[in-house]
C-alpha cells in the first residue's frame, strides 16, 4: 500500500469465458455457417405453407368447441388402455431394471455382468419408444401388449441407467459400515444401498410414469396400442373436434399426473 | 424409529403399526393396480402371436442381416436433416423457453396471473408427443423439415421452460438483496444477481434438451415430418430388412455422437 | 449524519422486532450494535436502508427523510449508504472486479450495467480499493474461487466505492475465523477514519465490539437499554443486555490480546 501506487488503470475488461481466441472465432463462425447451411437447405414449399396457414386456422377453430359425445365410447377406451398400458410398463419395467441396474454399477458388479447390462441398457435408450413399439407390433402383434413391451423396454433404458448411477454415487463409508459388520451379499443391499438410493428412485419411477403415459398415448400411431391409433384417424379424416378431446384429455391426465406425483413424493420423502 | 413402552420395557419397532398398516395396504393397493392392468391388456392381446414372437424375432433377425451397406448414401440427406430438426427446433424453443421461464418463476414474475398463464403453457407443450405436434403441423404447413422443426420446437418449449425456472426459483437470494442494498434497479438486479446465477444451467438446459431431440426427431418422418424416419417407414413398409438394419445402426450412430457431444459441452460449461 | 425517530417494526407474525428506537448518529462515528439473538440488531440495520419497512418512526439520512421516498429516490438514497454483509453476498459466479463495480449500480444506467462501461473513474477506484486491501492478484478471479476472508474484503470494495456516507455492516465476522475477524474490522476501522465515513456495525462478539468502535449501543428485545463508550461496558451492563454469563472472562481477555493485535498479514 505505497503513495506511488497513484496509477491505476483506468479500463478493465471482462475475460473471455473461451480463454484461446482462436477457438472462440472458430465457434462463432462454425456456428453461423451451420445455421446458415442448415436454413438454406430447409425445403420449404412456401406456397404450400401459404395455403396451409388458413387450413390450419381452420382446424384450429374446430377444436373450440371438443367433441366429448364419443358415440361408441371408443375414445374413452382407448385413453384408459394408454392409462394402463402405462401403469403396467412402468411396473414391469422398474422390476426387471432392479437386476439390470445392479448388474451395470461398477462398484457391485464382476466386468462381464456390467459390460453386459450397460450394452442392454445403451440399446434400450437410444431407440426412441416408438421405434421400439413398431418392431414389438411385428413380433407381438398389434394391441396393447406390443405397447407394454416397448415402454417396458425404455424404462428398463432409463431406470436401470439411473439406478446403477446412484448406486456408483453412493456413500462409500456407509456401505463399508454395513460390510464390517459381516452381513451377507442381500443384507447389504437391503441396508447399505436401498436407503441410499430408494427416495431418488421412487421419485424416478413417477417420473417415468408421466413418460410413459404421454408415450403411450403415441405409440398407437403405429399400432402398439392406447389412444394413438384413433388421434391419427381423427386427423386423418378431419374430425379435429375428436382430435382436440383427445389433445385435451391428454393434457389434463399429465396435469394430474405431475400434481399427485408431487405429492407423493413429498410423502414418500 | 418408534419404541413402545410394555410391562417388559422399551420394545422398539421400525414403524409404528399405523405406519406399517398404510406400507402393508400400499403395497396391497399396487398389487391390485399392476393385477388389473396386466387384465386389461391381457384382454386385448392375441396370445398366439405372442407364442408365435420368438419365431418371428428369429425370421426377421435373420432378414436384416447383414445391413445393406449400399444403402447408406441414401442417408447422408435425412440424418443431415434429421439434425437440423433437432438443432433449429432447439434454438427456437430456447429463445421463446427462458423468457417464459423467467415469467413462470415466482420471484421474477411480474404478477401472479401472467405466472398462472406461463405455466399452462408449459405444461400444455409439454404434456403432448412431438410426434402428435408434428402430425398436426403436417396437415397445416405441409410435409417436410419445417413441420417436423416446429414440432420439437413447440415440444421443447415446455421441457426447457421447465427446467429453467425451477432453477431460476432456488437461487441465493441474498446476491440480489446485495445488487438492491446498492442502489440497482429492478433490471439491474436481474442482470447481476440472477442471470449470473442462472446462466450456465440455461446452456446445460439446451445441450441436454438438443440431445433428447435428436433421437425425437429420428421418428418424426413416420408422420412425414421429414428426416430419417421417412426412410424407416418406407423401408419396414416394403420389408426391406437389411436396409433397415443400416438405418437402425445409422441412428444409432448419431444418437452416440449427439450424447458424447452433450455429455462434453455439458462437462464444460459446469 | 442519521437520524432515526421512534423506529418501530412489527412483522406479520406479530413479532416485534424494534420497539420505539432513537438513535442520533453523527458524521465519522463508528457505532457498534450488540445484542443478543432476536435482538432485532439485523432489522433495524436493514431498515435503515429499506430493506425491511419500518412499521412506525422515521428515517433521515443527513437532510432527507427515507420513508416516503419512491423508487427512484430510493435508489439514490441506497447509494449513499454502503452495506456489507454476514455471508458477503457476491455474486458468486462474477468476477472480483465485476462485483466491486458493481457497487456503482446505483450510479450507471442499464445498459452501462449490461455491457460492463463504467466510467473511468469507477475502474480506477475500484483498482485502487482492490490494492488497498491487498487483492490486486484477484481481480479476474470468480468470487467463488476466494476465501471467507478475501471476500469479505471484496464485499468492503463493493461498499466503498459507491462512495457512501454511511456504511451498514451486517455481521461482518460471523462466517470468519477469530484472526481473520480481527484484520476485518481493523480494516473497516481504518477505511472509516480515512475516509470520515459514519458507520453502524452489528456485532456479536463483544470484544470486537469493544476494540473497534468508538460507541456502543446495546439493543435487547427491540429496545435500547445501553448508549456509551465501549469502556462503559461492565459486566452489570453486558449481564443486562445478554443475561447471565460470565462477563469478566470476556473483557479481560480484551486487554491481553492488545499486543498481539499489530501483527500478522491479511488473510
Amino acid at each position: 500500500m505505497s503513495e506511488a501506487s497513484l496509477n491505476y488503470a483506468q479500463t478493465w475488461k471482462k475475460p473471455h469465458f473461451i480463454k484461446s481466441s482462436l477457438l472462440r472465432y472458430l465457434i462463432y463462425v462454425g456456428t453461423v455457417t451451420y445455421f446458415f447451411l442448415a436454413i438454406y437447405t430447409m425445403d420449404v414449399n412456401w406456397t404450400r405453407v401459404a395455403e396451409g396457414i388458413p387450413r390450419g386456422a381452420d382446424m384450429i377453430s374446430k377444436f373450440f368447441p371438443p367433441d366429448l359425445s364419443d358415440s361408441r365410447g371408443v375414445i374413452l377406451d382407448g385413453i384408459l388402455e394408454s392409462i394402463w398400458m402405462a401403469v403396467i410398463s412402468t411396473i414391469g419395467g422398474v422390476l426387471l431394471s432392479i437386476p439390470i441396474g445392479l448388474g451395470a454399477a461398477r462398484n457391485l458388479a464382476p466386468t462381464w455382468v456390467y459390460l453386459f447390462c450397460r450394452s442392454i441398457i445403451a440399446v434400450s435408450r437410444t431407440f426412441p419408444e416408438v421405434i421400439l413399439a413398431i418392431f414389438a407390433v411385428k413380433f407381438f402383434g398389434f394391441g396393447p401388449f406390443a405397447g407394454f413391451i416397448a415402454l417396458a423396454i425404455g424404462t428398463i433404458g432409463f431406470w436401470a441407467k439411473l439406478l446403477a448411477e446412484d448406486i456408483e454415487n453412493m456413500s462409500k463409508s456407509q456401505a463399508e459400515a454395513v460390510r464390517a459388520t459381516g452381513a451377507t451379499w442381500l443384507q447389504w443391499i437391503n441396508y447399505a444401498i436401498q436407503p441410499q438410493v430408494l427416495p431418488r428412485m421412487i421419485g424416478l419411477s413417477l417420473y417415468r410414469l408421466d413418460i410413459n403415459f404421454r408415450e403411450s398415448a403415441v405409440v398407437g400411431i403405429v399400432g402398439a396400442g392406447g389412444i394413438g391409433a384413433h388421434l391419427l384417424t381423427s386427423v386423418q379424416r378431419y374430425e379435429y373436434a375428436t382430435t382436440a378431446t383427445i389433445l385435451f384429455s391428454i393434457i389434463a391426465i399429465v396435469i394430474t399426473l405431475e400434481y399427485s406425483s408431487g405429492y407423493l413424493r413429498k410423502w414418500v420423502q | 424409529m418408534p419404541t413402545i413402552e410394555t410391562t417388559q420395557g422399551p420394545l422398539w419397532r421400525r414403524r409404528t403399526p399405523l405406519k406399517q398398516w398404510l406400507i402393508w395396504g400400499g403395497w396391497l393397493v399396487g398389487l391390485c393396480i399392476a393385477v388389473y392392468a396386466w387384465q386389461l391388456i391381457s384382454e386385448k392381446t392375441i396370445w398366439m402371436f405372442v407364442w408365435d414372437a420368438p419365431r418371428q424375432m428369429s425370421d426377421i433377425g435373420e432378414r436384416m442381416i447383414p445391413p445393406d451397406w449400399s444403402y447408406m448414401p441414401k442417408l447422408w440427406r435425412p440424418v443431415w436433416d434429421t439434425l437440423n430438426i433437432a438443432t433449429i427446433g432447439t434454438a427456437i424453443a430456447m429463445c421463446l423457453a427462458v423468457p417464459i421461464a423467467f415469467l413462470a418463476a415466482h420471484n421474477t414474475t411480474p404478477h401472479k396471473s401472467v405466472r398462472a398463464v406461463m405455466l399452462f403453457i408449459i405444461v400444455a407443450t409439454r404434456s403432448v408427443n412431438s410426434l402428435i405436434w408434428a402430425l398436426l403441423l403436417v396437415v397445416i404447413v405441409g410435409p417436410g423439415v419445417l413441420a417436423g422443426t416446429i414440432a420439437i420446437g413447440i415440444r421443447s418449449i415446455g421441457g426447457c421452460a421447465k427446467l429453467i425456472y425451477e432453477s431460476i426459483e432456488e437461487i441465493d437470494p441474498k446476491q440480489v438483496e446485495a445488487i438492491k442494498a446498492t442502489g440497482g434497479s429492478r433490471a439491474q438486479q436481474m442482470v447481476y444477481g440472477i442471470l449470473p446465477q442462472v446462466l450456465p444451467t440455461i446452456a446445460g438446459v439446451g445441450v441436454f434438451r438438443w440431445d433428447i431431440n435428436v433421437r425425437g426427431s429420428t421418428i418424426l418422418g413416420i408422420v412425414g415430418a421429414g428426416g430419417i424416419g421417412i426412410q424407416l417407414s418406407a423401408s419396414i413398409n416394403v420389408l426391406a430388412w437389411t436396409q433397415v438394419t443400416t438405418i437402425l445402426i445409422v441412428i444409432l450412430g448419431t444418437v452416440f455422437l449427439s450424447e458424447y457431444i452433450s455429455a462434453k459441452v455439458r462437462g464444460a460449461i459446469i | 449524519m442519521l437520524r432515526l425517530e421512534n423506529l418501530s417494526k412489527r412483522y406479520k407474525t406479530g413479532d416485534l422486532a424494534l420497539n420505539n428506537v432513537t438513535l442520533e448518529i453523527p458524521d465519522g462515528q463508528l457505532v457498534a450494535l450488540i445484542g443478543p439473538s432476536g435482538a432485532g440488531k439485523s432489522t433495524l440495520i436493514r431498515c435503515v436502508n429499506r430493506l425491511v419497512d419500518a412499521t412506525t418512526g422515521t428515517i433521515h439520512l443527513g437532510e432527507r427523510e427515507i420513508n416516503g421516498l419512491s423508487n427512484r429516490d430510493l435508489r439514490r438514497a441506497r447509494r449513499r449508504m454502503g452495506m456489507i454483509f454476514q455471508e458477503y453476498a457476491l455474486v458468486e459466479r462474477l468476477t472480483v472486479m465485476e462485483n466491486v463495480l458493481s457497487g456503482r449500480l446505483g450510479y450507471v444506467n442499464f445498459w452501462q450495467s449490461l455491457f460492463r462501461k463504467y466510467p473511468k473513474e469507477n475502474v480506477r477506484e475500484a483498482y485502487r480499493l482492490l490494492d488497498r486491501v491487498d487483492l490486486m492478484h484477484m481481480v479476474d478471479k470468480r468470487a467463488d474461487e476466494l476465501s471467507g476472508g478475501q471476500r469479505q474484503r471484496v464485499g468492503i470494495c463493493r461498499a466503498l466505492i459507491q462512495d457512501p456516507e454511511l456504511l451498514l455492516v451486517d455481521e461482518p465476522t460471523a462466517s470468519l475465523d477469530p484472526k481473520t475477524s480481527r484484520q476485518i474490522m481493523r480494516l473497516i476501522r481504518e477505511l472509516c477514519e480515512e475516509r470520515g465515513l459514519a458507520a453502524i456495525i452489528n456485532i456479536h462478539d463483544v470484544a470486537l465490539a469493544q476494540m473497534f468502535s468508538e460507541r456502543v449501543v446495546g439493543l435487547k428485545l427491540g429496545e435500547i437499554v445501553y448508549d456509551g463508550t465501549p469502556g462503559g461496558l461492565t459486566p452489570e451492563v453486558l449481564t443486562e443486555i445478554y443475561g447471565e454469563e460470565d462477563w469478566e472472562k470476556t473483557i479481560e481477555k480484551v486487554e491481553d490480546d492488545d499486543d498481539v493485535l499489530d501483527e500478522g498479514e491479511m488473510a
